[in-house]
């Protein structure tokens, strides 16, 4: 039965495109939606990317990166001291036995993982590097490791403030941490900032966490199976999605959370491949991010440009700020919420500092970036925006090219991959939206019903959209979450702080000590 | 001073072999406990979706409660009705790891199980709980068949 109705689906898709006809409305359709959807986000992303006057600098990137020295100062480089801690935290060291069953550091840590390392880590970094030139992966790198802090401030609240309910499940985030965590303090405003917050974090979840990823994937099949309507991705997409979502059907997530690990590994093997074959070229790579870095190689923006689409594409990427990870991680069983904090400022360091840098490298060795033999700079496409590629590929298409000329058949692995990744990213932010919208909207079957079907909605609009308006909208609505999470975290740190050093102390003394195993 | 024997129970029949056995050797023992100890398979190093993970702690209440009533205690109960001393606990881990760990922490001196439940594939590449058992107890083992 089941073959049927696939197969029927499968010819009635197949007769859509052959049809000439179908297939000019079929364009139609997408050229409108993503016409309507431009015009709609317009003045949101134009707010969002503004720039400081007199310069090109959007004040978002910026925002940030304060932020996050700020939090790497005010907790005395908490990324390096509490490293170690960190790394036994996820193997259990500490995890009491009797607590065995509980959600683990480990599995808070990957499930929270499986929601950032995606397209992100593909298709962001290629279109980092594609704008900003080598020199945007030191400005990325430096984003991640510097996001390490604001991970750990958004992850210590997120389980220090979570809802326990009498039924044994919890719902945390910064929505909570914001309206208790104020409270707390007995500062005005938190329950407005935590509904603002929820706003965004439904923006976002449908942008960054949907729209971006169901636009990837769309881009990558077509690139293998030839071009069709992006709508009819995004219709198969929304189903699937819908059927776990909505339906329930919890074996397709549970394959897909078993595969991806695999997948992620499996993309990380093969960039060492390639980075290990061209061993001798990797040195000129570096040189190239170094100096790409401070000069910009020729890019538009120069160094500038280089810093601000690294820092943009870290964020984007890992994360660290927008307040989506301490909803992942705010399930984990512990005593002392700031273990939780250690475990996650493992995540910008998985995300951005190894994945996205390994990304990053095999684009450059790949010469898929088109150099000026004359000047030893890039060149520019024709438009000037962006570094002239080879076959004129952006975004996942480039990754992908850059993969295939080290390993010829790695394009079909990774459109797999991406498929994946995306599926994944969106179940993750389908979660995270669906947490902002009951806290607006109440826990009840009918509200989050709502949601999950505005959701699929989405889902198809994405694909049929085109990258530049999709990317624009996902980013803005990432960063607005930002906005306000991090303006929270600045008043809320000195409770984050009260902790480290209560941790801290007991710690050295002993107090809290390993489990035997 | 009071003999402390495990056994294991894996909610098969071979577990309840393993129970006779005990009770036989327990009769023969002046001062002896036994300890009932069912493990619920489980992994802390497993990928899981933020949704399962919200419910992980309500699931893992269910999963004791449902081991406790339908395994653990009835077993408990019919020691003590036959004259035993006995008691339960219910654990999540590696079988094998968590059953040799309990023995250890609880003072037994031995442990029963019965023989491996698992079949065909897995079992040839991981082998069953009951050979990771024998393989790396820190006390003798019997094994039921």
């Amino acid at each position: 039965m089941k073959k049927t109705s696939l197969f029927s689906l499968t010819s009635v898709l197949a007769a859509l495109t052959a049809s000439p006809l179908v297939a000019q409305d079929a364009v139609g359709i997408d050229e409108k939606v993503n016409q309507v959807f431009a015009q709609a986000t317009g003045p949101f992303v134009s707010l969002i990317f503004a720039p400081f006057p007199g310069t090109s600098f959007p004040w978002i990137v910026m925002w940030l990166v304060v932020a996050a020295t700020i939090f790497t100062l005010y907790f005395g480089f908490v990324q390096f001291r509490f490293f170690k801690h960190a790394i036994q935290l996820v193997k259990g060291d500490y995890s009491d036995p009797n607590d065995a069953g509980e959600v683990s550091h480990f599995q808070a840590l990957a499930t929270a993982l499986s929601g950032t390392v995606g397209l992100g880590n593909i298709a962001g970094v290629a279109v980092a590097v594609g704008i900003g030139g080598p020199g945007a992966t030191f400005w990325m790198i430096l984003a991640g490791l510097l996001g390490m802090a604001s991970k750990f401030t958004e992850c210590t609240l997120g389980v220090k403030y979570r809802n326990e309910y009498e039924d044994g499940t919890v719902s945390g985030g910064p929505m909570y941490y914001i309206s208790k965590g104020f409270n707390e303090l007995g500062l005005p405003g938190g329950k407005i900032l935590a509904v603002v917050f929820s706003v965004f974090c439904i923006l976002g979840a449908l942008g960054g966490g949907n729209m971006f990823q169901a636009n990837q994937a769309h881009a990558q099949i077509s690139g293998i199976v030839g071009d069709y309507p992006g709508w009819i991705t995004g219709i198969v997409f929304a189903a699937v999605v819908f059927a776990v979502i909505v339906g329930g059907i919890k074996s397709i997530a549970n394959v897909t959370e078993k595969v991806v690990p695999f997948m992620g590994i499996l993309y990380v093997g093969a960039a060492l491949i390639i980075l290990i074959v061209n061993y001798d070229q990797i040195g000129w790579a570096f040189g190239q991010i170094f100096a790409g870095a401070f000069t910009g190689l020729g890019v538009a923006g120069g160094m500038v440009g280089a810093l601000i689409q690294g820092f943009k594409r870290a964020a984007f990427s890992n994360e660290a700020g927008v307040g989506s990870a301490a909803i992942a991680h705010s399930a984990v069983k512990t005593k002392e919420p700031i273990t939780e904090g250690f475990v996650s400022l493992l995540e910008p360091l998985i995300d951005t500092v190894v994945i996205c840098t390994m990304t990053a490298l095999v684009i450059v060795i790949s010469q898929q970036l088109i150099i000026d033999p004359t000047t030893g700079n890039y060149m520019l496409n024709e438009a000037g925006n962006a570094i002239a590629t080879v076959d004129g590929n952006s975004g996942v298409a480039l990754t992908s090219a850059a993969f295939a000329s080290g390993i010829s058949w790695f394009p079909y692995v990774l459109a797999i991959a991406v498929v994946l990744f995306a599926f994944s990213t969106m179940i993750s932010w389908s979660y995270y939206g669906l947490k902002a919208w009951t806290y607006l909207f109440g826990e009840s079957k009918t509200s989050e019903l709502v949601f999950k079907v505005i959701f699929c909605i989405f889902i198809v609009i994405g694909a049929a959209a085109s990258l530049g308006p999709v990317i624009d909208f996902s980013d803005a609505a990432i960063f607005a979450m930002a906005v306000v999470n991090i303006f929270c975290l600045y008043f809320l740190m000195k409770l984050v702080k009260k902790e480290l050093a209560s941790y801290a102390s007991r710690l050295e003394s002993g107090e809290i000590k390993k489990f035997t195993h | 001073m009071t003999v402390k024997i495990v056994v294991g129970l894996d909610g098969t029949e071979t577990g309840e072999r393993a129970l006779n056995f005990a009770k036989d050797m327990a009769s023969r023992i002046d001062a002896c406990e036994l300890i009932v100890i069912y493990v619920i398979e489980w992994s802390p190093f497993t990928f899981q979706t933020a949704e399962e993970n919200a419910q992980r702690h309500k699931r893992r209440e269910e999963e004791i409660a449902l081991a406790t009533s339908r395994i653990v205690e009835p077993a408990v109960t019919a020691l003590r009705d036959a004259g035993f001393t006995a008691r339960g606990i219910v654990r999540h881990g590696d079988v094998a790891e968590t059953l040799d760990k309990l023995t250890v922490e609880n003072g037994g001196s031995q442990i029963i199980v019965g023989r491996a439940s698992a079949d065909g594939f897995a079992k040839r590449v991981f082998g069953s709980s009951t050979q990771n058992l024998v393989m790396h107890a820190s006390v003798p083992v019997t094994v039921v068949g």
